[in-house]
């Protein structure tokens, strides 16, 4: 349900989605059938109560490589403090979906969230601790990140420890085996398109079988055409979905969709992004972190990336898309001290050094992390990101949960099965958001 | 008072007071305990784990509840959304039409059929009844990433079978043909459940029966739909009650495939979507959970019907 670590390359059978999530997600479905006051009561037992010593650690990094990151970055905690740190590792997808469960039942001390509109409801909610004292002794954060990381109430309650941009991914010396530039504008991208089907191949690398991957082309394609403030405002429910200005996007879009992988909605996009390795799509539009998976070792430099194509000249390609992720620390710690001189630590460079000794796809948000081991693609990634006129996150995460995951996850899906029939979706979102945005929180 | 126990045991000075309390009730305090326990306790789990749950549910489904702030009551309006704006409910209604159909039209003959085969003592039986049988001891999670392997359109075991591995069929992505795929996949599992039954029930049926529907020039047919069907009535009842529990229930299968969306919507995966969700949407799905559980009452209600009054008969 949100972009961000993925899973290891996965070339044959692919599911993100282990037996024991099924099991446990269908236990928690029986329960929820029955009773959803009293399973908030009865989450999973994170133990260590009060020990000083012990600190627990909800962690959704299950992805091989970015687990290995965490544990690199938990390790050098625990050699330098002296506290033991219990990592609770959840598969990603459904570390989001429980979340409010989660929260609300006997959560880990730190966790792993995101910044942005999906921070800020679940700190409205009272569900995670102010760490506003922690923020007064950090350095090497911009004023922007600091705001990525305040609440609606002005307090803060996450700390960043990357962001990766959201872009046009390729490779390459592919690229240049066959004379492709990279392309600036809208045109040039359709007349790519149409050069690089008559090649044979798939112009557009697409999977959304989890739902949130075409969200990442809907915030391109909505920024490069009616801006970054029309976005952030229409992610905020504050405008229709029936402007002629969305309908546009979503008609942009489909101009482009045959030139994207068929069959998108049976695909995970970590098959997707493996299209682009194989050569056999051209491009992709998704996060540095996760295509980067794909390219490890010698291929890793051959993987470039350009941002989305002008549309608006307006607009030009002022917005970035870097969703920033990190951690909060929940309003049920059992060790809040402890919590918080975790959570310290994981702001600060030493804990993003170590993060990037084992995942480089991603770039430190800690101006004092050391960049000298940056690949060229880390510091082209890095320097897209400051040159960013706005930056948006994601989706996901500029609006609310239950219009993402309820709303957008099946509307985009029914879009890219019938992309002509763009009024009547369009009607039904705008229903569905008026009512969902209409409640209160 | 004195104990029952010792009265039981030593009749002679209170043998009258006990024989007057015998006479009012046949129990003593003791049988009175054990029972209070033995039909208290489940008399009040029931109350706490289904009454209570489900009378929690109905309450919820008419308020905006999120998990967080206290619910406000908010009448149909939950009702009302889900049948007109929320455009996986419709989908999800015909998936489970769909399910109960599949299974009961045909799932449900075909494993009566493959059990009045396996019954005819032909040569290697149980080596059948072992195959037919295997995928029941699969849960449907399991069936659910099997169904992945054969079906995915970039992967997929079908597509090289086909030949089709330069335009392949998108049988799991493409949401016009995905549910019959993975109905393919769930009735593969629940016609070996059906012919397990039924292969049980028919070797019960005594012989006899055949033989003097035999003697009397019934031809196979007539012998099986007129005599030996009937006899099955027990089991006629458990599988038709299964089927409708399966086609209700089913949830694990599409979970497991992509979640339960992109035309694999199900009552009770979109029951789990809002409310355990990141969505929380507590009182949507809850109203979506009444009304499975109002569907689910009127089988339990007509199924119920029919038994009393042919056991009044």
């Amino acid at each position: 349900m949100t972009q961000s670590t993925p899973d290891q390359p996965l070339r044959l059978a692919s599911s993100t989605v282990s037996r024991r999530t099924v099991l446990r997600n269908t236990a928690l479905g029986a329960g929820a059938l029955a009773i959803p006051g009293v399973l908030a009561a009865c989450g999973k037992d994170s133990g260590s109560s009060g020990n000083s010593k012990t600190v627990t650690f909800g962690s959704n990094y299950s992805d091989a490589i970015p687990k290995a990151g965490i544990a690199a970055v938990m390790d050098a905690y625990q050699k330098s403090s002296g506290v033991t740190v219990k990592i609770n590792t959840q598969e990603h997808n459904s570390f989001q979906e429980n979340i409010s469960r989660y929260l609300k039942g006997n959560p880990d001390d730190v966790f792993s969230w995101f910044a942005g509109n999906r921070m800020k409801f679940f700190a409205a909610q009272g569900l995670a601790a102010d760490i506003s004292d922690v923020w007064s002794g950090l350095t090497g954060f911009s004023d922007a990140l600091k705001k990525a990381a305040t609440g609606d109430d002005g307090k803060q309650y996450f700390v960043p420890i990357y962001n990766y941009p959201w872009a046009v991914f390729y490779r390459p010396s592919v690229w240049q085996a066959k004379g492709w530039q990279p392309p600036k504008t809208l045109d040039e991208l359709t007349a790519l398109c149409k050069t690089i089907k008559g090649a044979g191949m798939d112009a557009f690398a697409f999977a959304d079988k989890d739902g949130w991957p075409a969200m990442g082309t809907f915030d391109q394609i909505n920024m490069r055409t009616n801006g970054y403030d029309f976005h952030i405002s229409l992610m905020a429910g504050k405008e229709s979905w029936t402007d002629p200005k969305v309908k546009q996007v979503f008609e942009t879009w489909a101009s482009l969709l045959p030139y994207h992988q068929q069959g998108a909605n049976g695909r995970i996009w970590q098959d997707a992004a493996n299209s682009v390795y194989q050569k056999k799509s051209a491009m992709m539009v998704c996060g540095s972190g996760q295509i980067a998976q794909s390219f490890q070792g010698a291929d890793a430099a051959d993987l470039d990336f350009f941002p989305y194509p002008m549309i608006n000249t307006e607009f030009g390609q002022d917005a970035v898309e870097a969703p920033i992720d990190g951690f909060m620390i929940s309003k049920k710690a059992k060790n809040l001290e402890a919590a918080k001189a975790l959570i310290k630590f994981l702001a600060s460079p030493d804990a993003e050094n170590a993060y990037q000794s084992k995942d480089n796809g991603n770039i430190p948000t800690n101006s004092g992390a050391s960049t000298s081991n940056f690949s060229a693609f880390q510091k082209k990634c890095q320097a897209y990101i400051a040159g960013a006129k706005q930056i948006s996150q994601f989706m996901d995460r500029d609006t609310r949960p239950d219009f993402a995951s309820q709303v957008m996850i099946p509307s985009l899906q029914s879009f890219i099965n019938k992309p002509s029939d763009i009024d009547s979706l369009l009607k039904n979102i705008d229903a569905q958001a008026k009512s969902i945005f209409a409640t209160d929180n | 008072m004195t104990s029952t126990q010792v009265s039981a045991q030593a009749p002679a000075p209170q043998a009258s007071v006990a024989r007057r309390r015998r006479r009012l009730s046949r129990f003593t305090r003791r049988d009175i305990i054990i029972l209070a326990v033995l039909i208290g306790l489940p008399v009040l789990l029931d109350i706490a784990l289904i009454w209570g749950t489900t009378l929690t549910s109905i309450g919820l489904s008419f308020t905006d509840y999120n998990g967080f702030s206290s619910p406000q009551l908010v009448g149909l309006h939950n009702y009302h959304e889900i049948v007109t704006i929320y455009e996986p409910f419709w989908r999800a209604v015909r998936n489970n039409l769909l399910w109960l159909a599949t299974l009961g039209v045909f799932a449900t003959p075909l494993g009566l059929l493959l059990a009045v085969l396996l019954d005819k003592r032909i040569r290697f039986t149980r080596v059948y009844q072992s195959i037919f049988y295997m995928p029941v001891v699969l849960s449907l999670a399991v069936v659910g990433f099997i169904a992945q392997l054969v079906y995915s359109r970039d992967y997929g075991a079908l597509n090289s079978l086909l030949g089709r591995t330069a335009d392949p069929i998108d049988f799991l992505g493409d949401p016009s043909i995905n549910i019959w795929a993975i109905l393919a996949a769930a009735a593969w599992r629940h016609v070996g459940y059906v012919m397990i039954l039924y292969l049980a029930g028919l070797k019960s049926v005594d012989p006899a029966l055949k033989e003097a529907a035999t003697i009397d020039g019934a031809n196979e047919r007539q012998t099986f739909f007129r005599v030996i069907f009937p006899t099955l009535r027990p089991i006629n009842i458990i599988v038709l009650v299964i089927t409708v529990i399966e086609a209700l229930r089913a949830f694990d299968i599409v979970y497991a495939v992509n979640s339960g969306r992109n035309g694999l919507e199900l009552l009770s995966v979109l029951v789990t979507a809002n409310i355990v969700g990141e969505a929380s949407r507590i009182g949507f799905g809850s109203a979506i959970a009444v009304i499975l559980l109002v569907t689910s009452l009127g089988f339990v209600i007509a199924y119920l019907t029919q038994i009393l009054r042919e056991d009044r008969r």
